[in-house]
């Protein structure tokens, strides 16, 4: 019994201090608002959607910018569907980042660009991370029949 | 709150290119209740409304169309606007050119808050136009545009809706009115077909003053 409030109490620290940090923002605790018994898994669902997107669009991005003439509208375009997917499980410093993003291509600077791309790759990186740990400490609450508490 | 599955039950056509947008506005949109379809692109909208050229408002048409209509009524459409090859607006503009569709109210999705845009797609007949990602509060606001369209045979339009239009010129909604409009959405009857009362008092409920706007969150409040 013990074990499960402590785990709780972990999820609970944990889930803070992503809203603190802003690794998180209001749109994450949207979509938990859209979970319920009949889609217990959704956040997850959507959020694994988004990993793999990510991936696509981030190897997309590096292709892009390796280029000799670089395309900048064509790398633009991939910074909006990445800033929109961002935005949508509210992923806050990689979708800040995007928008600086979008500035960069527009004034077709490749240096820049290039940068960017770094700190979006490592800020992506991150998110993942932490995601991937809040998640795996659903699971132990769950395996240890407890309730995940709600975000408030 | 799960979904009760009635007759009358609102059918949404969602188009967006994004899968992760379309499982969200999915979501969304089952969460009140309505019954949903996703397609990807405008031009799988089209072919899922049945659309065809010869729907368009010419005179010289011969008036015989082909039998080919669309399986499910459609009670809205809810579209984002960038999309590769046909824009939503493309697709909004499609629509209210076809005989056979324009009374579909139609609502564009964007992630980026452009007036002109927004001005353009209200003109070119969009019931809103929401700004993402889409909340559900911005979903609790589609139900009186699919009464309207549904019932409009029965009832009498009432005045307020000429005034939607005109609004785009108008100060913008302060962030602080939006977030009335939950609550005061939730005292709709969720599934209130059926009796003609409660067609009216549901239609009544679905036009509070305040629900007309769409949502311009991120411009300045004047």
């Amino acid at each position: 019994m013990a074990y499960v409030g402590q785990l709780q109490r972990k999820f609970m620290d944990y889930t803070k201090s992503l809203y603190r940090e802003g690794i998180v923002d209001e749109q994450f605790t949207q979509l938990h608002k859209l979970q319920d018994e009949s889609n217990p898994d959704f956040v997850e669902e959507v959020v694994t959607l988004f990993f793999n997107d990510s991936e696509r669009l981030l190897n997309e991005l590096t292709n892009a910018l390796e280029q000799q003439n670089v395309d900048f509208k064509k790398v633009d375009g991939y910074v909006h569907q990445f800033k929109g997917s961002s935005s949508s499980v509210g992923a806050q410093r990689v979708k800040d980042l995007c928008i600086a993003f979008r500035t960069l291509c527009e004034l077709e600077n490749k240096e820049a660009c290039l940068r960017c791309l770094q700190q979006v790759k490592l800020e992506y990186a991150s998110f993942q991370t932490k995601l991937e740990s809040l998640f795996k400490l659903e699971k132990q609450i769950a395996e240890a029949h407890g309730t995940v508490p709600t975000l408030d | 709150m799960g979904s009760i599955a009635t007759e009358s039950q609102f059918h949404v056509l969602a188009v967006d290119d994004s899968l992760i947008e379309r499982k969200l506005i999915e979501r969304l949109l089952k969460t009140s209740s309505y019954q949903v379809t996703t397609v990807d692109s405008g031009s799988k909208a089209l072919e899922f409304l049945g659309f065809h050229e010869d729907d368009q408002n010419y005179p010289n048409q011969p008036s015989v169309s082909p039998n080919n209509r669309q399986e499910m009524e459609v009670d809205l459409i809810i579209t984002d606007y960038c999309m590769p090859g046909m824009t939503g607006y493309d697709l909004l503009k499609k629509i209210k050119e076809s005989s056979s569709l324009r009374n579909i109210p139609v609502v564009i999705m964007s992630s980026e808050n452009v007036r002109t845009r927004i001005r353009r797609c209200l003109e070119e007949g969009a019931e809103e136009f929401f700004l993402k990602p889409v909340q559900l509060s911005d979903v609790n606001r589609l139900r009186p545009h699919m009464m309207k369209a549904k019932y409009k045979d029965h009832q009498e339009p009432p005045k307020q809706q000429v005034e939607e239009k005109s609004e785009v010129e108008m100060s913008i909604q302060s962030q602080q009115e939006e977030d009335e409009l939950p609550h005061e959405q939730h005292q709709q009857q969720p599934q209130a077909q059926g009796s003609s009362n409660n067609k009216r008092k549901a239609l009544e409920e679905g036009l509070s003053p305040d629900r007309k706007r769409p949502r311009y969150s991120g411009l300045t409040v004047v």
